[in-house]
């Protein structure tokens, strides 16, 4: 009771209550204006700054997506399907979509691997991957995922966030092998792909043609990618299509390759490792092409693992060279018709001119005999003996005459020592020496012995079977040397009529005098049906009449193979045997170079692989048109 | 007896006003929330069923008389801060200790201590000489701090600034000096690194991404920046309700819960907010007026501190979606989805309700 004399110590209701009040306004206030404060804020964004946010709500709600185009198809001169495109399914992560970052990808990868085996390729391959892309983007992880993969992935699916299973469409290549040296095939779009292609064009890509065909017409096998506008959640999730431009497939293509053709040469070659090249001199369409070993170029499209491709790498007799397009072989006799030409356009002898062979050839002045490969000599021989029974001395006596330069000059006509300039990529030039080439390169002059053996194929020269049988197509159509095609037409898609592509005309070699060209046919003919003719062997049942070379020559390898040439090669050199035919000979349809490695000698091993492939193109020639 | 029965029997009658605020809060709340929830009804009922909960505790308290309500006070203090020790050892909940499993329902105590601190400090002021002295202050302070502290290392930022918040409110409502209480804020303004030394990383991030939310769009920021988005692209009248792109494709994190103030800006647009902060200031008002009819300290002042308290929700749950704000976890009263704070908030009202049907009663 004391205490109630301090001032203010006793409890005033009214001005508590007045205290109370005042201050509970105040704080009103304070709350009126810091809510105005908020609703201004909320001002701000809702009016003032609308467009932005629109904008950035609007570019959340809307993904762009790519439409992969199909990849157009190829089917062969006879309209066989020679790759295609077959539903199949791939693995593919989001990394974005996968909780706990890198630790995260490797552990749901660990997971997957209990119901889909991922090799480390894979592994390592998606990571390369990884980085071309970005986190929100699917990157693939396995191709060609087989049906019980795929059942065993859609069951456990809710297991694995950001994995997927994807429909697409892969490429197949249903004659494998036999086609590999042309199509070439298709694989992981890589880093330094993306650079060489327009990258808009293929953000959905996932493809792309590596080698051959594939590569060399990948333009028009792609097609044009289209967009799709897609309302996504925040996960990506398409939730409805807004707006779709379709995309225009690649065009389907048509090779002038003959699959029966090629299977024909492809077999007759056996198991030793060769080359066959068949085009029609008519229009400079190729008609095979085979390179012998070849490899499964299937195995290549989902991704081949790095043991598998060491394997094939490391294959005996290096499958993965493309000997009819880089091979580098020394021409030896299948380049006689040509410096026999030479000769009678050149005005140094004629087709009567007559040279005596005793076996052994000497320049004036030197003790080294230069041989004929029948020890007795042939005797009197004119041109058509010696293409007939290929005497050496007749062209060593016509090589003299001529000298290097002019003969390179007139057979570079033929396209011999350049790149014939075929609708494929990574073509060997070969080698046709002349004076200046040797000073330019070795530095040294021109000796006479070497201007001798080249007159019969040896010595410098170098072709490859591409190089050769479009020559004989030019020395047997009147001069005409194509760039040889493997585009017979292309066929765009939708019911539009085939356009049928024709190969250009890359020079004209003049004509003197058309009876010089009979005369050098003429021999060739001798060689397969005349009575000492070389090639006796594969003369036939006169169904048709056949012509053509022989050829025993050493290898050279050319560009990667070099080193292989010096260890493993040496001791095989003289051991390849060449040959070149066309058929029939009234009106050649076709022309063939054939190379056989360490076939030995030209007629044995290596005319019947012409013989075959002849048989198989003029067979269906005589039963039906071409496509037109 | 009466006033033991209801209002058409004779008993306190509810307040008609704050009634029908609440269900036109409510009401559009739940519509929003519809939405939000990506159409889910499954989601809506649950929340209705809470609030229905929520309403009939707000009936129940507001036919006790606050006498009694004070007699409760201290054990329900006690009570609260038993739980949050609990919650020490028994909590449970995502990488933070916030919620008691009760068997039947889980609970979290510290949004019982939203009602509790200021029960208790009205209950501690009720009987004494205001403004407080410097001795009543410091028991206070006492009063609140303790649960703010205990609910501080839950972690919970939020729900205890708003504890602390509360506390404050009643000790300003009694009339602690200015100078006290800008005494008060500039040690708050100086503890402020004190604050940043002992947050736990994750409040570090929140307020380094409320400082600069674009320097880490797709981590820490992200949520400011898809709540920004969703806000602006509503517009003056906005999407159109179930339309928001934001909302519907999941930009928005927390969509129906803490940040469901977004969804309602995208879809409902500056009108609808501004419509909703009009309700909340006119239930704020009418809390004060409440509290000004109130006839005795202790409820006056309980009155008033929830009404603010109310304030301290809206501004910042609003502030934290419209990125004026750091992140906390506030949830928007009576609209985000969430039992508890539904539950307590309504109760809260219930207390108002009591004091206002009340008022004649008391002596």
């Amino acid at each position: 009771m004391i205490g109630y004399t301090r001032h203010r110590a006793i409890k005033d209701k009214y001005d508590e209550q007045r205290l109370f009040a005042n201050r509970a306004w105040t704080g009103f206030a304070i709350i009126v204006v810091l809510m105005l404060a908020l609703s201004a804020r909320y001002m701000w964004l809702q009016v003032i700054a609308f467009d932005r946010f629109s904008t950035r709500s609007e570019s959340n709600r809307v993904a762009v997506r790519p439409v992969v185009p199909n990849r157009g198809m190829i089917y062969d001169r006879r309209g066989r399907v020679i790759a295609e495109n077959q539903p199949a399914y791939r693995l593919e992560i989001v990394p974005e979509n996968v909780p706990g970052k890198v630790p995260g990808l490797e552990a749901l990868m660990d997971e997957l691997s209990t119901l889909i085996p991922l090799g480390e390729d894979d592994r390592k391959n998606f990571h390369k991957a990884r980085r071309n892309y970005n986190e929100f983007d699917s990157v693939p992880l396995k191709f060609n995922l087989n049906e019980r993969e795929v059942a065993r992935f859609a069951v456990n699916r809710h297991r694995f966030p950001g994995a997927d299973v994807v429909p697409y469409l892969a490429r197949n290549y249903p004659y494998g092998e036999l086609l590999t040296h042309v199509l070439g095939y298709t694989g992981r779009l890589d880093a330094e792909d993306i650079a060489s292609v327009d990258a808009g064009n293929y953000r959905g890509t996932r493809t792309i043609g590596k080698i051959g065909v594939e590569k060399y017409r990948e333009k028009e096998l792609h097609g044009t990618s289209g967009l799709e506008r897609v309302e996504t959640n925040v996960r990506g999730r398409v939730l409805n299509v807004l707006e779709r431009q379709d995309a225009i497939p690649g065009t389907d293509l048509i090779l002038s390759i003959d699959v029966a053709v090629q299977r024909a040469a492809w077999d007759a070659l056996g198991d030793r490792p060769g080359a066959v090249v068949a085009i029609d001199p008519a229009d400079g369409s190729v008609i095979a092409l085979v390179s012998k070993p070849a490899y499964d170029p299937n195995a290549f499209v989902h991704g081949i693992s790095q043991r598998a491709y060491d394997a094939v790498l490391q294959a005996p007799g290096r499958p993965l060279f493309n000997r009819a397009l880089r091979g580098g072989y020394e021409p030896g006799s299948t380049l006689k018709p040509f410096v026999g030409l030479a000769g009678l356009e050149l005005d140094l002898v004629t087709p009567q001119t007559r040279v005596f062979s005793n076996g052994r050839f000497y320049i004036q002045g030197y003790d080294r005999p230069y041989r004929d490969w029948k020890d007795t000599g042939h005797g009197w021989v004119d041109l058509g003996a010696a293409l007939e029974q290929s005497v050496n001395t007749y062209f060593y006596q016509l090589a003299m005459d001529m000298g290097i330069d002019r003969m390179h000059d007139y057979l570079a006509q033929f396209g011999f020592g350049s790149v014939t300039g075929i609708d494929m990529p990574g073509e060997g030039e070969g080698l046709l020496p002349s004076r200046e080439w040797k000073r330019a390169v070795h530095g040294e002059p021109w000796y006479p012995g070497e201007t001798i053996i080249a007159g019969i194929g040896q010595g410098f020269n170098v072709v490859t079977p591409l190089q050769l049988s479009n020559a004989v197509a030019a020395l047997v159509n009147g001069g005409t040397l194509y760039v040889p095609r493997l585009l017979y037409a292309t066929k765009p898609a939708g019911f539009e009529r085939a356009k049928r592509i024709k190969a250009p005309v890359a020079a004209q070699v003049p004509v003197r005098d058309p009876e010089d060209w009979l005369a050098v046919l003429d021999g060739m003919e001798r060689v397969v049906n005349g009575l000492q003719g070389t090639a006796r062997i594969i003369a036939g049942d006169g169904r048709y009449r056949v012509a053509g070379k022989t050829g025993t020559a050493q290898v050279y390898q050319l560009g990667a193979g070099q080193e292989y040439v010096e260890e493993e090669v040496a001791e095989h050199l003289r051991h390849h045997a060449l040959f070149v035919a066309f058929a029939p000979v009234e009106a050649p349809r076709i022309s063939v170079a054939v190379v056989v490695e360490h076939g030995g000698a030209g007629s044995r091993a290596a005319a019947p692989v012409a013989r075959a492939t002849l048989d198989a193109w003029l067979a269906q020639e005589i039963e039906q048109e071409p496509l037109q | 007896m009466k006033r033991w029965l209801p209002a058409w029997a004779g008993a306190p009658r509810l307040d008609p006003v704050l009634l029908v605020l609440l269900l036109l809060i409510i009401g559009f709340g739940l519509i929003v929330l519809y939405s939000a929830s990506g159409q889910n009804m499954a989601v809506v009922n649950r929340q209705a069923v809470r609030l229905g909960v929520g309403l009939l505790v707000l009936l129940v308290i507001s036919q006790v008389p606050p006498r009694v309500l004070r007699a409760w006070t201290p054990w329900l203090y006690g009570l609260g801060i038993a739980m949050l020790l609990a919650t020490l050892v028994l909590g449970v909940g995502r990488g933070t200790q916030r919620w008691l499993d009760l068997g039947l329902f889980r609970f979290q105590p510290s949004e019982l201590m939203k009602l509790a601190v200021p029960m208790m400090v009205a209950w501690y002021l009720h009987p004494r000489v205001l403004p407080p002295d410097w001795k009543n202050t410091g028991v206070t302070l006492g009063i609140l701090l303790v649960p703010t502290l205990l609910i501080y290392q839950q972690p919970d930022l939020g729900t205890s600034l708003l504890v602390a918040a509360s506390g404050m409110f009643t000790l300003y409502l009694a009339g602690l000096r200015w100078r006290v209480l800008f005494g008060f804020a500039g040690l708050a303004a100086a503890a402020a690194p004190v604050l940043w030394l002992v947050m736990k990383e994750y409040q570090r991030d929140r307020v380094r991404t409320f400082l600069n939310p674009e320097a880490d769009p797709l981590g820490h920021g992200w949520n400011i920046i898809q709540s920004k988005i969703a806000v602006g692209s509503g517009g003056l009248t906005g999407k159109g309700w179930l339309n928001g792109t934001q909302s519907n494709l999941e930009f928005i994190p927390e969509r129906h819960t803490d940040f469901i103030l977004a969804v309602l800006s995208e879809e409902f647009g500056l009108v609808g907010v501004l419509l909703l902060l009009l309700a909340y200031v006119m239930l704020i008002a009418r809390g004060l007026v409440i509290a000004n009819l109130a006839r005795d300290t202790g409820s006056r002042l309980l009155a008033g501190a929830l009404s603010l308290t109310l304030f301290v929700y809206v501004l910042v749950n609003g502030g934290m979606v419209s990125g004026i704000l750091p992140v906390v976890g506030v949830p928007l009263p009576l609209i985000s989805y969430g039992g508890t704070s539904a539950v307590t908030l309504l109760a809260g009202f219930g207390m108002m309700m009591s004091i206002y049907g009340h008022r004649k009663f008391i002596r």
